[in-house]
């Protein structure tokens, strides 16, 4: 962009300003600190000029929006066009209460839905399994079968609202309930959309939500999404998280080097299916976390951008565009949150939705400012929502396409992250893959180097936190939380019994048996759990076949 | 003479809680300190959680839930020491815990709960200061 004698001309005048104009300031004002660094511990310098980009070449490096490498955005005219899909993550208690909570978030201008599950469903148990004691409807809504999806999604029409599940484990099981009560409300099954996470991966890094060893679960990730590319085109069916790697403690760059790692392993093993990368490259999709530093976050989500094109089309000979388009949705970040004077939280949501905003994300959550407290009541999830909408719709950030563009900061950011991110994937090609660098607790060794260091810089000082080590004041206990008692495990539990003693046990067995042979087999299981769960198969039960023929997965704690 | 022993903590995640990045960061810093730590891992029953205790002849459990369902859990762990004589084991607790929860727990025989934010040295301290004698 600049001739090397303009670059050459800018090295002196700098040189000059150093000298002249900024040494004699400093020698009577020193600057605030020494080193000044990102919340990932990226130094950060004084200032950026040209020199910073010196090799930057505008068609190579950012090109246009909807174009490859896509580095200004996945659409052509992105929010110019429509806003990204404002969808908040909500479960908590029975289908009956989860529902009502979607219905009021849509009453509220919300544009999709996104389903938060209980723990006792991510694992793959019922709500009357001794392990779920305690845990049912907790962190999300209690599912044990058909019959609690049909009054979770009840009066929803599946053909205009798209809905993302966090599901993973047992993400085909899910997701065979979701298209029978499709399928039922006379919606046919490619007029449906929406997303399962369908990771598996990052359950064993970071997550934890994991229930059968590594082979047969990327078996079952790779029966979802082959299935979801020839009968439901519209539904992503993976989205590659990066979220809780960067919630564990990662920094940025290391968020997008994970995430990316788990993508090139989820591909490869498609690959290894035999699945031409264009039948399925279009549909898979990420999420990413959005800290409260606006210029490493927007420069994380456009490096991320630009590597992910690079590795579809280099590494894995995609040829159509939409393969290589790296669409994802962000979350503000929960560990970002504070406990101490929760109203602070409003200000930091703002700042990350507005960096994923000017980031490009496809869809958007916004935390609840309670949430480092307890689960979100309706005050708080609809402060989140408008905190969207202004954004949206009063601070201009929707009217022109990546406005961070140019700035020598982001762009040498941009690009410091993309470095880190491909050194990150040189080593863990080296270390055998993804799955390697996992089974040798190396990515998780990484991110929780990241942790500590972070922590350490809370505890001296050193970085600020305001309301925990800095302005901090004595608070009256909150009030006003949203608590589910326990009775709803008991409800739960007594209904997923009654269910298993009314349904049609014939049917129910040979769904059952079926499911068992093509398990067995190697067979795409999906069209086997449709049934199984038409059938009245509960996730526990379904679990439970895989369990015996899969085993469980026992992890190694590594600190 | 024999040498001072030193405190023995076990660091447990209860239910199938999967946020272990406090508990994680805590056994470090604890081991740092001069403590022997035990992490567990996850998806620990109250059962499991009291067996390490015993085996590992630990002065203090630490526990940490982020799902809301420590009412439950803690005070069951509690319990199922006192059950297996282990009545001076000093149990705490840490995670994502209402403050009119804490009242019931301290009622239940946890300690101390230190929530989101807690520096670890006032973990560290509290240890040392309340941390059976031998």
């Amino acid at each position: 962009m600049f001739s090397k004698e303009k670059l050459e001309s800018i090295a002196n005048s700098k040189n000059q300003w150093e000298e002249k104009i900024l040494n004699p300031t400093i020698s009577k004002a020193p600057e605030r600190k020494r080193v000044f660094t990102t919340i990932s511990g990226t130094p950060v310098e004084r200032l950026y000029t040209p020199l910073d980009i010196s090799n930057f070449d505008y068609e190579r490096d950012l090109g246009y929006p909807g174009a490859y490498p896509f580095t200004r955005g996945v659409q052509p005219t992105m929010y110019r066009g429509r806003y990204w899909t404002m969808r908040q993550y909500a479960g908590f208690g029975s289908a009956v209460e989860t529902n009502r909570r979607f219905k009021y978030l849509l009453e509220q201008g919300q544009t999709g839905l996104s389903v938060a599950f209980d723990l006792p469903t991510q694992s793959g148990y019922d709500s009357d399994h001794p392990l779920a004691v305690g845990e049912v409807g907790k962190v999300g809504v209690a599912i044990d079968s058909i019959e609690d999806m049909k009054v979770l999604l009840d009066g929803i029409p599946l053909d205009q609202v798209t809905t993302s599940m966090t599901i993973n484990a047992p993400a085909t099981i899910l997701l065979a309930m979701y298209l029978a009560i499709a399928e039922e409300q006379g919606v046919s099954f490619d007029k449906v959309g929406g997303t399962v996470q369908n990771d598996i991966l990052k359950e064993y890094t970071v997550r934890g939500q994991y229930i059968f060893p590594p082979e047969p679960s990327m078996r079952l990730t790779v029966d979802l999404i082959e299935y979801c590319f020839k009968y439901v085109p519209r539904w992503n069916s993976i989205s590659i998280s990066g979220y809780h790697i960067r919630e564990a403690g990662s920094t940025a760059a290391q968020e997008v080097a994970f995430t990316i790692a788990d993508g090139i392993a989820y591909v490869q093993s498609c690959i290894d299916r035999g699945l031409h990368v264009d039948k399925f490259g279009p549909r898979l999709s990420f999420f990413f976390n959005a800290f409260t530093n606006v210029f490493e976050e927007v420069a994380k989500f456009r490096a991320a951008r630009r590597c992910w094109a690079r590795i579809m089309k280099e590494r894995f000979g995609a040829k159509d565009p939409r393969s290589m388009m790296m669409r994802y949705h962000v979350q503000t970040g929960g560990v970002t949150l504070t406990a101490q004077q929760p109203l602070n939280n409003i200000i930091r949501v703002a700042l990350q939705a507005f960096a994923a905003a000017v980031g490009g994300c496809q869809s958007l959550h916004t935390n609840s400012y309670d949430e480092a407290l307890c689960l979100p009541t309706e005050q708080s999830v609809t402060v989140a929502l408008r905190t969207q909408q202004i954004i949206a719709e009063e601070s201009g950030a929707t009217d022109t396409i990546d406005p961070f563009a140019g700035s020598y900061y982001v762009e040498a950011m941009t690009n410091k992250i993309e470095e880190e991110v491909e050194r990150y994937l040189k080593k863990i090609d080296e270390l055998g893959g993804t799955l390697k660098a996992i089974e040798q607790g190396f990515i998780q060794k990484e991110i929780q180097e990241s942790a500590y260091r972070f922590q350490k810089e809370i505890e001296s000082g050193e970085r600020v936190y305001v309301g925990v080590n800095k302005y901090i004041m004595d608070e009256p206990p909150p009030t006003n939380l949203l608590k589910v008692d326990m009775e709803v495990g008991r409800r739960e539990a007594e209904k997923v019994k009654a269910l298993r003693a009314s349904r049609d046990q014939k049917r129910w067995k040979e769904a059952l048996d079926k499911l068992r042979e093509v398990t067995i087999s190697g067979e795409n299981v999906m069209p086997a759990v449709i049934e199984a769960v038409k059938a009245k198969a509960t996730v526990g039960e379904i679990c439970d076949l895989w369990r015996e023929v899969f085993g469980e997965y026992r992890p190694e704690a590594f600190i | 003479m024999s040498q001072e022993r030193k405190i023995k903590v076990i660091i447990a995640k209860p239910g199938l809680d999967g946020h272990d990045r406090g508990a994680k960061l805590l056994a470090r810093i604890l081991a740092e300190a001069g403590m022997e730590v035990v992490y567990t891992g996850l998806r620990q029953t109250p059962e499991m959680i009291v067996e390490t205790a015993l085996q590992e002849d630990a002065d203090v459990v630490g526990l940490s839930s982020l799902s809301g369902v420590h009412n439950y859990f803690f005070p069951r762990v509690v319990e199922l020491l006192r059950e297996k004589g282990l009545n001076d084991v000093l149990v705490i607790g840490g995670g994502i815990i209402p403050s009119d929860d804490v009242e019931f727990l301290k009622k239940s025989g946890v300690a101390e709960i230190f929530g989101p934010g807690t520096p670890t040295y006032e973990i560290v301290e509290y240890i040392k200061t309340h941390c059976r004698k031998r």
